[in-house]
């Protein structure tokens, strides 16, 4: 027998334990093998309706989760507030519940307000898995994150991770410093001070504002996108300037005495956070991230799946 | 606790010797013939022929390990899901004979989930089954084993204990013991 998720939902790193973590990465190594065999598909969902929901753009994590899904044998429906009711003025729980009358089981959901799928759990009953609310959190991307680094570095425990960019407007960085942090890392941010949120340190994290002591120190770097879409106001003079500064190149890797791995999240903007010789490097797994995210995600659907309290036998 | 042995070392020794011979009756030297063990506890008994079959035929068939857990029927309908085992198939199984080896046959589920996991592997030219103990009157499907160690006869309250060297037991001992009684 083996343990299984004391959670219902995934909505945040913050509710899972270093225990659960530990059971999703060990879930999720035995479909990264699957996913590499011929054929990449288990019936385990195959009794099992997921929909995803996503009301705010998404390209990987809207397709990796769609094809765990599908590796996993469940049915998928799609849905994107651009082309639905929601411009018709329909709330989020009339939404949910319409999509659940047609006898859905499990809800991924994007929202652009934080909070939303929290919201949601307290109203429904089906499981509902967070794929990123506003800038809270995003659950899925720090467990792949960090099941990146478990499988490149052997291990979490005791690495540095320097989290670097728009850390202000980046649910990746939450997620991220919780699941480290729970993992036994040591975590850095770094980035400009009007993209780093006022109180940071109070989660147990290093602030560093210059990035090259900060790739100096950390075995690996997780760099954020610049998240123009979620400023309304200027947080610095320009991208030209901010790349001029914490755009990371392979003249400023070479120049530290050590190989540091570089990760990212997607999408990058080239030439901005990261420039190309970098994002293409030896040194970075950005694509193995992207691989290892559909093992993630189908390891968080099928825990999550296990019970169906209505086929368990009753008990007296 | 009530426990009756069924298997000692030499006992075993021999049914394993036995078994191996026939095998080799029907598959001669192994040339298109592999063996799967099943995931979890089916492996040592698994490796234990393939290391007798070695001796036996001078020559090592081809091993691999199945496991069966995202196949099975039982998902999302028990308590606690079940550990997944490692499955490590490094070859073909296209157009070979396939010999599952398990220890235990009992319900017969298992033992369809792990045809639908070896399918994914390719389309095998004839599957066979071989269990150390066989159950018997107790398949929840029509599955019966080609090789049997030897047959028993249960009631499902009782469970077979197999305790093998290779699995850190102090000597290879096979017992049927009676549950307790759950309150």
């Amino acid at each position: 027998m083996m343990e299984e998720l004391k959670v219902k939902h995934l909505l945040g790193i913050k509710e899972l334990s270093k225990e659960e973590i530990e059971l999703i990465f060990r879930t999720a190594s035995h479909f990264k093998d699957i996913l590499n065999r011929p054929i990449k598909k288990v019936p385990s969902l195959r009794d099992v309706t997921i929909a995803n929901v996503f009301f705010e753009n998404s390209t990987r994590t809207r397709l990796s989760f769609e094809l765990a899904e599908k590796r996993l044998s469940a049915d998928v429906i799609n849905f994107s507030s651009s082309s639905s009711s929601v411009k018709k003025g329909e709330t989020l729980l009339d939404t949910i519940n319409n999509i659940l009358a047609m006898k859905v089981d499990m809800i991924v959901m994007r929202h652009a307000s934080p909070g939303a799928p929290h919201f949601l759990a307290k109203h429904i009953d089906a499981n509902i898995v967070n794929a990123g609310d506003g800038t809270h959190e995003h659950p899925t991307q720090a467990l792949l994150d960090t099941f990146s680094i478990h499988q490149q570095l052997g291990g979490v425990k005791g690495k540095k991770v320097a989290i670097i960019g728009d850390i202000l407007h980046s649910r990746v960085a939450l997620s991220n410093i919780f699941a480290l942090q729970k993992l036994g890392a040591e975590v850095m941010v770094c980035g400009p001070i009007t993209l780093l949120p006022k109180h940071i340190a109070k989660l147990g994290v290093k602030v560093e504002l210059e990035v090259k002591k900060a790739l100096q120190w950390c075995d690996v770097a997780n760099v954020l996108r610049i998240q123009l879409e979620r400023q309304q106001i200027k947080y610095f003079p320009s991208l030209r300037e901010y790349s001029l500064y914490y755009g990371i190149n392979k003249k400023l890797l070479d120049s530290l005495k050590k190989e540091i791995t570089i990760m990212h999240p997607g999408p990058i903007n080239r030439g901005i956070e990261l420039s190309s010789d970098v994002a293409d490097s030896t040194h970075s797994i950005i694509l193995d991230q992207v691989e290892r995210g559909v093992a993630i995600r189908m390891a968080v659907l099928y825990l999550l799946a296990a019970k169906r309290p209505e086929l368990q036998p009753e008990l007296d | 606790m009530r426990r009756r042995l069924l298997f000692d070392e030499p006992l075993l020794n021999v049914t394993v010797h036995r078994l191996c011979e026939q095998l080799i009756e029907n598959h001669d030297d192994f040339d298109n013939s592999v063996i799967l063990g099943l995931q979890p506890r089916g492996i040592y008994l698994a490796e234990r022929i393939h290391a007798h079959l070695g001796t036996l035929l001078k020559k090592k068939p081809k091993l691999g390990y199945l496991d069966a857990t995202f196949y099975r029927d039982d998902f999302r309908r028990r308590d606690k899901p079940i550990e997944p085992s490692k499955t490590q198939v490094e070859f073909s199984i296209e157009g070979a004979n396939v010999i599952l080896i398990d220890d235990v046959l009992f319900t017969g589920r298992t033992v369809r989930a792990a045809m639908d996991a070896m399918i994914d592997f390719g389309r095998p030219e004839k599957v066979e089954l071989l269990v150390l103990i066989d159950r018997m009157y107790s398949r929840d499907i029509p599955i019966e084993a080609t090789y049997v160690g030897r047959r028993v006869n249960t009631i499902e309250s009782q469970k077979v204990l197999v305790e093998l060297k290779q699995q850190g037991s102090k000597e290879d001992k096979i017992w049927i013991i009676d549950k307790e009684k759950q309150k």
